[in-house]
């Protein structure tokens, strides 16, 4: 087994914490909203208000269960289009009450549901990244765990993006890779070496800015070393941000993205 | 991104198309279709199972039995649309690197460049419609089920940046089976960076039409193609965001024929018009119109 699909396999362990875990032991009075405003409301997202160091900030995650049961009421982390509405919801209004915006991101990718498709999954995603390129507020997005196709960059559009080390972030998993490109589900492991998808790989092209270290005994036994240093670098950055002014803010994000791609003419 | 359901059309005479290995290489790589309509062969639709002579088919390439649409080459939807000698290509030459070394990935962007004849899976440019002028863009779905990778992300990104920057309006013939998976994660980048690019152009003020042809899906599905002021389908198009042998496995449930059609999207509430593709001219030409004054009714100062 690889170095990258040891990764794989410990970003996706039950026992690894998730978003509300983050939330609760990051921010101070975290206080939950719930619902779209349009059809329902999407346990696989949770999202409100909180506090960080005094600072008001939205909050918003993508939520695995650790039970069965209660993976099986938030979709094992995978949003429907209203989870996405009810993060455009959250975000606009953190936009009009000034407060930066804080996503954590673990999923496999958005559900592939009948319903999510008939109430408009890419719709709601593009609406997700369309909303973030020009939002007034800083937003910062950290891959807590696996981060999966379109459903995870619809909440990693903004000012910084950040992974625990043991993150991943892939245009697909490397399972659908190997058997979609060489009809061989056998290959993942080569897949997931390939693909690029561990912190390590993804600093280096810039995907993302920020490794978020893990303690040695694992994230399951020690969660309290990793909240500590996400806390921190946090506040640091929140204090960056919001520190400078929108037009700048928004053309280096705009710039963020428009780097990526690799071509010649 | 997903696959696509094999499409029903098969090309009759597979022993003559000139770049014969180069398909036959290409398609376990892929799985995508086989070329819609090689030269001067039968193929059969994929609406109505028929047999059609190619040379029977007008320039809108529709199924003279049932009306179903083929896809159609961007050079050809060119030809269709814009007003004879009107299109200005723009980054013709642009051509992919291989951002995570994917094995002889610049080997199958050849086989496609020689079956296409195009360097990449979207045409872009500036053109005028019934005199209107405009930016435009299409995707090619002969080229890697037009994939979204680098190329056509930036090619998208600098056709609506074009247009922003010429106070132009865009429209784009979106056609995608996802995000380009040979290039990992960077192919997933172009969602947001195409995303980011609409936004501006409509933060402007300037019309964006996205007209969706059969197959928009995946993540083009979930960036610009959802992002248009104006949603435009051809008839029968599959749209949707994953794919269906995908979703049939995740609920264990066989879904209906018309599930993703543009017509299941238009009854949804997310397609403002089916067009014939006969009528998608003309259909343009009315929108630019539309949006063709400078003064707008209302100034933000009474009227
Ligand atoms: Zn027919």
């Amino acid at each position: 087994m690889g170095r990258a699909f040891d990764i794989l396999s410990k970003s996706r362990m039950v026992s690894r914490p998730s978003s509300l875990e983050f939330i609760e032991a990051i921010f101070d009075d975290f206080f939950e909203l719930h619902g779209d405003r349009h059809f329902e409301d999407d346990l696989a997202m949770v999202g409100g208000i909180a506090s960080i160091n005094e600072i008001p900030v939205t909050v918003i995650g993508i939520q695995k269960g650790h039970s069965v049961k209660e993976n099986v009421s938030r979709r094992f982390g995978s949003p429907n289009p209203e989870g996405y509405r009810k993060v455009i919801r959250l975000m606009e209004q953190a936009e009009k009450f000034k407060r930066p915006v804080i996503e954590f991101i673990n999923t496999s990718g958005a559900y592939p549901g009948k319903g999510a498709e008939q109430r408009g999954q890419g719709e709601a995603i593009a609406k997700c990244l369309y909303v973030s390129a020009g939002l007034k507020t800083p937003v910062i997005s950290i891959f807590i765990g696996e981060g999966g196709s379109g459903g995870a960059i619809a909440m990693a559009a903004g000012d910084r993006v950040w992974m625990l080390e043991n993150g991943m972030y892939a245009v697909l998993s490397p399972e659908g890779f190997a058997s979609i490109l060489w009809r061989d589900p056998s290959r993942s492991s080569e897949a997931a070496e390939l693909m690029k998808i561990t912190a390590e790989d993804l600093i280096k092209n810039g995907v993302i800015e920020k490794i978020i270290p893990e303690p040695e005994e694992g994230i399951e036994n020690n969660p309290e070393y990793t909240f500590n240093i996400l806390k921190d670098e946090l506040i640091k950055e929140i204090n960056i941000l919001r520190n400078k002014p929108i037009d700048q803010l928004l053309s280096e994000r705009y710039a963020r993205f428009r780097k990526f791609g690799e071509f010649e003419e | 991104m997903k696959l696509f359901k094999k499409k029903n059309y098969i090309p009759i005479g597979r022993n003559i198309p000139r770049s014969n290995t180069a398909e036959k290489s290409a398609k376990p790589e892929m799985g995508v279709d086989e070329p819609i309509i090689p030269d001067g062969m039968w193929v059969k639709c994929r609406h109505c199972g028929g047999l059609v002579y190619k040379k029977e088919m007008d320039e809108f390439e529709i199924c003279p039995k049932c009306g179903g649409h083929f896809r159609i080459s961007a050079k050809n939807r060119i030809k269709i649309t814009c007003d004879e000698g009107t299109f200005e290509e723009f980054d013709a030459d642009m051509v992919s690197k291989n951002p995570i070394g994917y094995p002889d990935y610049d080997k199958l962007i050849q086989k496609m460049q020689q079956k296409t004849e195009i360097k990449e899976a979207v045409v872009t440019g500036m053109c005028k419609i019934n005199g209107y002028k405009t930016v435009i863009a299409v995707m090619d779905s002969n080229f890697m089920m037009a994939s979204m990778g680098s190329v056509v992300g930036e090619k998208i990104t600098r056709a609506i940046e074009r247009a922003t920057q010429m106070d132009l309006p865009i429209i784009i013939f979106t056609a995608s089976g996802g995000a380009r998976m040979q290039e990992g994660i960077i192919s997933l980048m172009q969602m947001a960076k195409t995303s980011a690019a609409v936004r501006k152009h409509s933060d402007k003020g300037l019309l964006y039409v996205s007209v969706m042809t059969d197959p928009t899906t995946g993540g083009v599905s979930a960036s610009f193609a959802n992002l248009g002021d104006i949603i435009l389908a051809e008839p029968k198009a599959i749209i949707g965001f994953a794919g269906r042998r995908v979703i049939e496995g995740t609920i264990n449930e066989k879904l209906p024929d018309d599930f993703q059609s543009a017509e299941f999207q238009l009854k949804h509430g997310f397609v403002d018009k089916i067009v014939n593709r006969k009528d998608i001219k003309e259909a343009l030409s009315v929108i630019l119109k539309f949006h063709s004054k400078k003064e707008a009714a209302f100034n933000g100062q009474g009227f």
